[in-house]
């Protein structure tokens, strides 16, 4: 990885990343594969996260759909662990909460691969801001 | 892709729930099945929408319109209006408390900017463990601008400019304790991060550990360039592993990409950051305990002056921030001074976090203005009180904090106030309670906890909390008297004023606090003699009701102290001088035959 010498080329990563053209990095545009977020803070991992990451890896795989799957950290719903965020192409992202594996099945055969939304959907209730100078 | 044209959105949380939302959906169903639109239109059941005051709630999606406090029969007003004939139905709306007008569409609604997340803005959003993602979220960007457009001066004035005070519990100026850092000439100075989260229900900070580390890291370096200083250290406790593990990922990352080490954007200056491990005190989250504990000596506080700006670890100026404090600054820096101090209250700038914890629905992280009010936090963001029960109090600031109670909901939450109330902001753990909960066992709690972590340097801290603790003890055990109340109240005073530490400037608190606000509990505990949330053992009584007992001797038979005496088919009795009030002969009764007096 080269080193980032000046603001000037921060910027110019920056914008490569964003538009996720950055094809080293990513070989696939993110824009048009399912893109799952698990939230993995100890927390999360405590209640089952990781089991659930590593289910969606195998039977997205499995299923044959194209998708990216991260691990991030807390969205800040404890009361709601395993949580995960699923964003459709072209899409809003959705949250579910109380993902075990029987939900994440759930997830991927309605969600997924039709659209249809699944019980354990929590709501967004906040704002963040945008650091755009 | 989905046949479902529109979908309706019924609020499942606990308190929409206890309001009949599983009605609403049963409703919604058998119309929609009625008008044969169960195909294009589906009912789904979700978490909670944080908006309990109002519930239930039924969105509609994709017009985003929002019902309040609707009922199971006005389903079928919605499917027939709004589902079949396309209009809204205006008596449903959400109404603006301000201007009474209906608001028709949610993301206009007020309510749901009570959460501003600043410090959380990359947490649960960024792979925290990819640097390119921190990037593409602007990351580095503000010590870049720092490092090539601003002079220390002008950052330490831009800081102090936006009246952000530390959110490590006392809520010192930032920008000040930046300017006397910057002040003191030296060849090395520090930047230290204070990770050692110590409050029993606080974890924010591990969450932006966990969740945004570049964070931190690139408010260290803005700090180290503000202060001249080229070191920057982390005092982690070893109990957040995960932690530790992301943020050496991120040091390394960091390090790869040049933006930690020599000449950084080519501009010349240096730093680095290490980590140093604390070993889980309490006392360590103290500045001049925790220095001491990177030194390698007793994590023991000293007296300030001198301040850790003049001379703190290995006798150089250093700068202590808490995790939450610097994760704020890269926002203040590209944002500006002005932007950050038009949120929140005219003295607490910005936005805290809280963990919210203990009998309410939604425990979580949340992060609101400063000047949100308590009922905001618990009845709306945090969903209400578990099981429906009744609120108590509210212990803010973790065991240095008070206990606040419903007189106390409506006020703004800022800094100052919560010092007015008798609390403390502390590192922002909320730990609710309901009518359930015993306000002496609880001082109790509170002060057990500081016993075991007092360092033990000075007396009033060391031997004082511990008396209180006994005097607490003989209450809950119904052996207290009226004087040990001006007891408690005076040594407290005393601990306050002659402690060294913060530790025991604040281990009184939950004590003063619970004492001023359920005096009366505590009088009842002895002069009653009695627990009125019931929970101090020795209080309670268990005893047999003679109507009610058949005698079938299953109770003698389950009491493990063998308490219970009787004859089959008599009346039984209990005696209270072994019975050790476990509750299995309640449990195996089957005639209600026994009660706690």
């Amino acid at each position: 990885m080269s080193k980032i010498t000046s603001l000037a080329d921060l910027k110019k990563r920056r914008e490569e990343l964003k538009s996720g053209l950055d094809i080293r990095i990513k070989a696939i545009d993110p824009e048009n594969v399912v893109q799952v977020k698990v939230a993995m803070a100890t927390c999360g991992i405590a209640s089952g996260a990781k089991t659930v990451m590593e289910f969606f890896l195998e039977q997205l795989e499995r299923r044959n759909i194209a998708a990216v799957i991260t691990q991030t950290g807390c969205m800040g719903y404890c009361y709601a662990e395993p949580t995960i965020e699923v964003k459709l192409p072209g899409q809003d992202p959705v949250v579910f909460g109380f993902v075990d594996l029987k939900r994440a099945d759930q997830i991927i055969e309605k969600y997924i691969k039709t659209g249809e939304l699944v019980d354990g959907i929590i709501p967004v209730n906040y704002q963040t801001i945008d650091l755009k100078e | 892709m989905s046949k479902y044209s529109m979908h309706l959105l019924v609020c499942g949380g606990t308190g929409c729930h206890a309001s009949e939302s599983d009605a609403i959906v049963c409703n919604l169903r058998d119309e929609l099945e009625a008008k044969g639109l169960m195909d294009s239109v589906q009912v789904i059941m979700t978490g909670c929408f944080g908006f309990c005051e109002k519930g239930p709630i039924v969105k509609v999606m994709p017009d985003n319109t929002f019902y309040v406090q609707v009922k199971p029969e006005d389903a079928q007003t919605i499917v027939e209006e709004h589902v079949i004939k396309g209009r809204k139905v205006t008596r449903l709306l959400y109404k603006d408390p301000v201007s009474k007008e209906s608001i028709s569409d949610s993301k206009q609604m007020g309510f749901f900017k009570k959460q501003l997340r600043i410090v959380l803005r990359n947490c649960g959003f960024i792979n925290p463990e990819n640097i390119d993602e921190y990037i593409a979220r602007d990351g580095y960007q503000a010590l870049g601008k720092v490092l090539t457009t601003m002079t220390p001066e002008e950052v330490i004035k831009e800081v102090k400019d936006s009246g952000q005070r530390g959110r490590g519990g006392a809520g010192f100026s930032t920008g000040l304790k930046w300017e006397l850092a910057r002040k003191n000439k030296s060849d090395e100075k520090y930047v230290v991060c204070n990770a050692d989260e110590g409050d029993p229900g606080a974890f924010m900070d591990r969450s932006v550990l966990e969740g945004d580390p570049h964070s931190v890291l690139e408010a260290m370096a803005i700090c180290g360039f503000s202060i001249g200083a080229s070191n920057g250290l982390i005092y982690i406790r070893a109990e957040y592993p995960l932690a530790i593990t992301r943020l050496k990922i991120a040091i390394n990352q960091a390090r790869e990409n040049g933006l930690l080490g020599n000449n950084i954007f080519g501009t010349g200056f240096n730093f680095d950051i290490k980590l140093r491990y604390g070993a889980g005190a309490f006392v360590c989250g103290e500045e001049t305990a925790l220095i001491h504990s990177m030194e390698g000596l007793r994590g023991e506080p000293t007296v300030k002056p001198p301040f850790p700006a003049e001379s703190g670890y290995l006798n150089k100026p250093t700068n202590v921030n808490n995790v939450e404090t610097f994760a704020a600054i890269p926002a203040i820096i590209l944002k500006g001074a002005k932007w950050f101090s038009s949120i929140g209250t005219e003295k607490s700038k910005g936005t805290k976090v809280f963990a919210l914890a203990g009998k309410i629905n939604n425990v979580g992280l949340i992060e609101v203005p400063m000047g949100t009010t308590l009922r905001e936090v618990i009845f709306e963001i945090g969903g209400g009180i578990r099981n429906g029960k009744k609120f108590k109090g509210i212990q803010t600031g973790g065991p240095s904090g008070g206990c606040l109670s419903e007189k106390h909901l409506d006020t703004p939450i800022d800094f100052d106030n919560l010092i007015a109330a008798g609390s403390i902001m502390g590192s922002g753990a909320m730990i609710v309670l309901d009518e359930d909960d015993c306000m002496v066992s609880m001082a109790k709690f509170f002060l057990e906890f500081t016993v075991e972590e007092s360092c033990g340097k000075c007396a009033p801290c060391r031997i004082g909390n511990k008396r209180l603790h006994e005097l607490l003890g003989q209450i809950c055990d119904g052996k207290g008297t009226l004087e040990d109340l001006d007891r408690l109240k005076n040594m407290s005073l005393v601990i306050k004023d002659t402690s060294l530490c913060g530790l025991g400037q604040t281990s009184p608190n939950p004590v003063l606090s619970m004492m001023d606000n359920y005096y009366d509990e505590y009088v009842a505990h002895i002069t009653d003699k009695k627990c009125p949330a019931g929970q101090c053992k020795n209080l309670m009584e268990y005893v047999v009701n003679a109507e009610n007992c058949v005698g079938c001797t299953a109770c003698a038979r389950v009491c493990p102290v063998n308490a219970i005496s009787g004859v089959r088919k008599e009346v039984h009795l209990i005696d209270s001088s072994i019975c050790i009030k476990c509750g299995a002969c309640i449990e195996k009764c089957k005639f209600d035959a026994i009660f706690i007096r």
